[in-house]
């Protein structure tokens, strides 16, 4: 374009001797030419005049060389100046979003002096999640080369976050729309802030249940008062032993922030064990199912967690041993329900680990059929309960004791673990045939897929990757509803009786009358007998 | 998950919490591109593996020529390392194997006993006959490839073309989904020759494209909610897994063409479905 102009100015002059009038003439011919404007509203003119002052005000040394750049860099400048009204839509955010959660976990955030550190590296219970993701590794599972990191980062901001005497990568359950990081820890004796807090709100719950069975009884005219009463809720075990022997917090994934589980009740582990289920990935979700389930997804969580650790936690035999103060005083009890790491374990050679599955125990307890791992007797009531069954009791005659329900001890061997049809419950194998000097034990349960153990000589690694569903050889189908209540009593008086027929009146009709005479036969007799006395 | 990139691929689906071992990995690499050269095969996959009570299987499948659909040859293998191959998956073969319930055990010649009662009808008298049926896990295992292959094989829209032919083929020109339509089931096909067409009414079919919407999409998959979507990874990887066949994930980077699937389960179907979501 500028070629043109240039060689348009460079004609002009040449064009020849013209009158003063003409030749102004003429300039302003050519003038109005340069001005005319193309498409983009630009004339050649100004395009000129912009870049002449250009190189007026920056004077580079070789003006002419770079005449041709500095012309087309103006261009593009101004082909780039203006944006669009109508822009793309901004896509990615939730990427961004996330990179940004990530980018918190590789920042050092404590601001601690490195003595500090230095002092709690020592005693800190963070687990080494890479040396994990290693051991797994060789089973063929996979945590992600990437995500391991990110996981281990995560628990490392939890371990910072709370007192914590123990904690471990549990493994991860997945869902629907979200996948839980769960992260088992054990608190400091006593530096548990939430642990006492637990009992405070279900108390004020069952005092307002109190409250409100109270008022009814002032109006007049009651409606029925139902007859039922729920069965003795069975109490949930302490914090720090049994099925609540630890606490849990899950995450959804690495940065986010780590939430911790309620305990689990009896009653969750029971409801839990009827229905199947998959995770959604929202701790706060409900749980919609038949039988109904009491408590949200975490609830849930908690109880499959109990139920997959009791399951499927196993060690090397004589890894654990039980720890003898214990022991003694518990005698009567009968089960043993701590154990303590064996310092004298000497290792298993992991050919015989892989051959037997007597070589391997399990270490957290049974829950019962009752939903604990220690039972109780629900049989004794509360006082206001045995007030309002007196009367009952009297009637029939008082229950016998329930049989204590007893789980197999803890340190239970596997192979006395009760078979899944006919499958057997645990798969063992080595991971590696090829190099069997190094390979790894690897336990693989049948019951809980996705549970996986894998030991070497002297340390093991539990790990659960799944769904957090058990398996079943049958189809699951939900229990059918309970038989309705009875409307009414049923008896003679209620129930509908046929009509009697012709035959049935007259021979009932003659059954009277010979009744009739044989009783006035009676009360003859009976006064001929009185004439008679007379 | 293509034979070449097993390591990028399993590192993609590791959400899931199934990989390989490295000597599984290693020794699959090398396995592999001589099963291609054996078998004088086009292109490698693999597809997964069955977990057995005593020993997995690993399975891998293979084409020959352009048509990537219809003729697949599937191979199986105990160590990694010796592939065997299976035989074609017949409608007799499936509903045969259908009845059997239970985990696979890990070696291909164990019979499994399926009794059934049979009406005989002689004359007046009709009883009934127990008549004992033989099936050997290699037919299961066929069948269930099948079973899986028809109901949660999936690959991302526009990643196979039909030519005018009618054969598939890989479409090279395929750069992957953009993260918006990546969130939709129905940017994601069955692959599976199998299935009917499922009728679309006119203003859903003038968007299509014969040569690319010539399978049926996720969308319309009974039960609703029988795939689970997510981002991972940091919401750069995109998973769906099959709720169906518990163990099914499929990956895709949006934004690149990179795709895959593989399944890594005990290789029975999730019959309990409808209760669970």
């Amino acid at each position: 374009m500028e070629r043109e102009s240039v060689s348009d100015m460079s004609e002009e002059p040449g064009t020849g001797p013209a009158p003063p009038d003409n030749r102004e003439l003429q300039i302003r011919n050519a003038k109005a030419f340069l001005l005319q404007a193309d498409k983009s509203g630009l004339s050649l003119y100004e395009h000129l005049s912009a870049l002449l002052s250009r190189i007026l005000s920056e004077r580079p040394p070789n003006a002419l060389e770079s005449l041709a750049e500095l012309s087309s860099e103006l261009q593009w400048a101004r082909m780039n100046r203006g944006l669009d009204a109508l822009r793309t839509p901004k896509e990615d955010l939730q990427v961004y979003g996330k990179a940004e959660i990530q980018r918190t976990l590789f920042t050092n955030t404590s601001g601690e002096g490195e003595e500090s550190e230095d002092v709690e590296m020592l005693e800190s219970p963070l687990p080494n999640l890479l040396d994990l993701a290693h051991l797994i590794q060789q089973a063929g599972l996979n945590l992600g080369r990437d995500e391991a990191v990110r996981i281990s980062l995560a628990m490392k901001r939890l371990v910072d976050a709370h007192p914590l005497q123990r904690c471990r990568f549990w493994g991860k359950i997945l869902g629907t729309q979200g996948n839980y990081l769960v992260a088992e820890v054990q608190f400091r004796e006593g530096e548990d802030d939430e642990a006492e807090e637990g009992g405070g709100p279900e108390e004020e719950e069952e005092e307002k249940a109190d409250e409100e069975e109270d008022i009814p009884e002032e109006a007049e005219d009651l409606p029925p008062k139902s007859t039922y009463r729920p069965p003795p809720e069975i109490k949930r075990e302490e914090y720090g032993t049994g099925a609540n022997k630890y606490v849990y917090f899950v995450c959804t994934e690495a940065g986010a922030e780590w939430v911790r589980l309620p305990p689990v009740t009896p009653a969750q582990i029971i409801a839990a064990r009827k229905i199947k289920r998959l995770f959604t990935g929202n701790p706060d979700a409900p749980v919609v199912t038949y039988p109904p389930f009491l408590g949200t997804e975490a609830n849930l969580l908690r109880a499959q967690i109990a139920r997959i650790s009791a399951g499927t936690h196993v060690s090397p035999l004589s890894f654990y041993q039980f720890s003898e103060e214990e022991g003694e005083e518990e005698e009567e009890g009968g089960a043993k329900d701590t154990c303590e790491e064996n310092p004298e374990f000497e290792g298993i050679p992991v050919t015989e680990l892989a051959d037997s599955l007597s070589n391997w125990v399990h270490h957290v307890q049974h829950i019962l059929p009752q939903g604990r791992c220690v039972w109780v007797n629900t049989s004794t009531k509360s006082e206001e309960q045995e007030e309002e069954e007196e009367v009952e009791e009297e009637e029939k005659e008082e229950d016998d004791e329930p049989v204590p329900e007893v789980g197999p001890p803890l340190l239970t061997p596997l192979s006395e673990d009760a078979e899944i049809g006919l499958t057997p419950p645990w798969t063992v194998s080595l991971s590696s045939h090829l190099i069997p000097q190094y390979a790894l034990a690897v336990l693989r349960s049948n019951l809980w897929p996705g549970a996986y153990t894998i030991a070497s000589a002297k340390k093991f690694e539990t790990i659960y990757i799944g769904w957090g569903v058990k398996y079943s050889p049958e189809g699951y189908s939900p229990p059918a509803p309970p038989p309705p209540q009875a409307e009414y009593p049923s008896g003679p008086e209620i129930s509908e009786a046929l009509d009697a027929t012709i035959e049935e009146e007259q021979a009932l009709k003659a059954a009277q009358e010979e009744a009739v005479a044989a009783a006035e036969e009676m009360e003859g007799e009976e006064e001929e007998e009185e004439e008679e006395d007379d | 998950m293509e034979a070449e990139n097993l390591q990028l691929s399993l590192d993609a689906v590791s959400g899931s919490g199934h990989g390989l071992s490295p000597e599984q990995s290693a020794a699959l690499r090398t396995s592999l591109l001589l099963l291609r050269r054996d078998m004088q095969l086009a292109r490698v996959w693999l597809w997964g593996k069955i977990l057995g009570v005593r020993g997995d299987y690993y399975i891998a499948q293979g084409v020959a020529g352009g048509e990537q659909l219809r003729a697949r040859k599937a191979f199986y293998s105990l160590n990694c390392m010796d592939w065997c191959l299976l035989p074609p998956a017949t409608n007799d073969l499936i509903a045969q194997a259908h009845v059997v319930t239970g985990r696979f055990i890990g070696d291909p010649s164990h019979e499994y006993e399926h009794v059934t009662q049979k009406k005989v009808d002689e004359g007046d008298a009709a009883y009934s006959e127990e008549v004992t049926t033989n099936i050997k896990e290699e037919s299961r295992l066929v069948a269930t490839i099948a079973m899986i292959d028809k109901e949660a094989a999936v690959v991302p829209r526009g990643a196979f073309v039909k030519n005018p032919v009618g054969e598939v083929q890989i479409n090279h020109c395929f750069r992957g989904l953009a993260v918006n339509e990546a969130k939709k089931f129905s940017s994601y096909f069955h692959f599976t020759p199998t299935l009917n067409p499922t009728n679309k009414s006119l203003l859903e079919q003038a968007d299509l494209n014969p040569a690319l919407d010539f399978l049926n999409s996720l969308e319309h998959d009974v039960p609703k909610g029988s795939w689970s979507l997510q981002f991972e990874q940091g919401g750069s990887v995109l998973i769906l897994r099959s709720l169906l066949w518990l163990g099914m994930t499929f990956y895709h980077l949006p934004l690149t063409p990179q795709h895959g699937y593989i399944y890594i389960g005990n290789g029975e179907r999730n019959i309990d479905l409808p209760f669970m979501i």
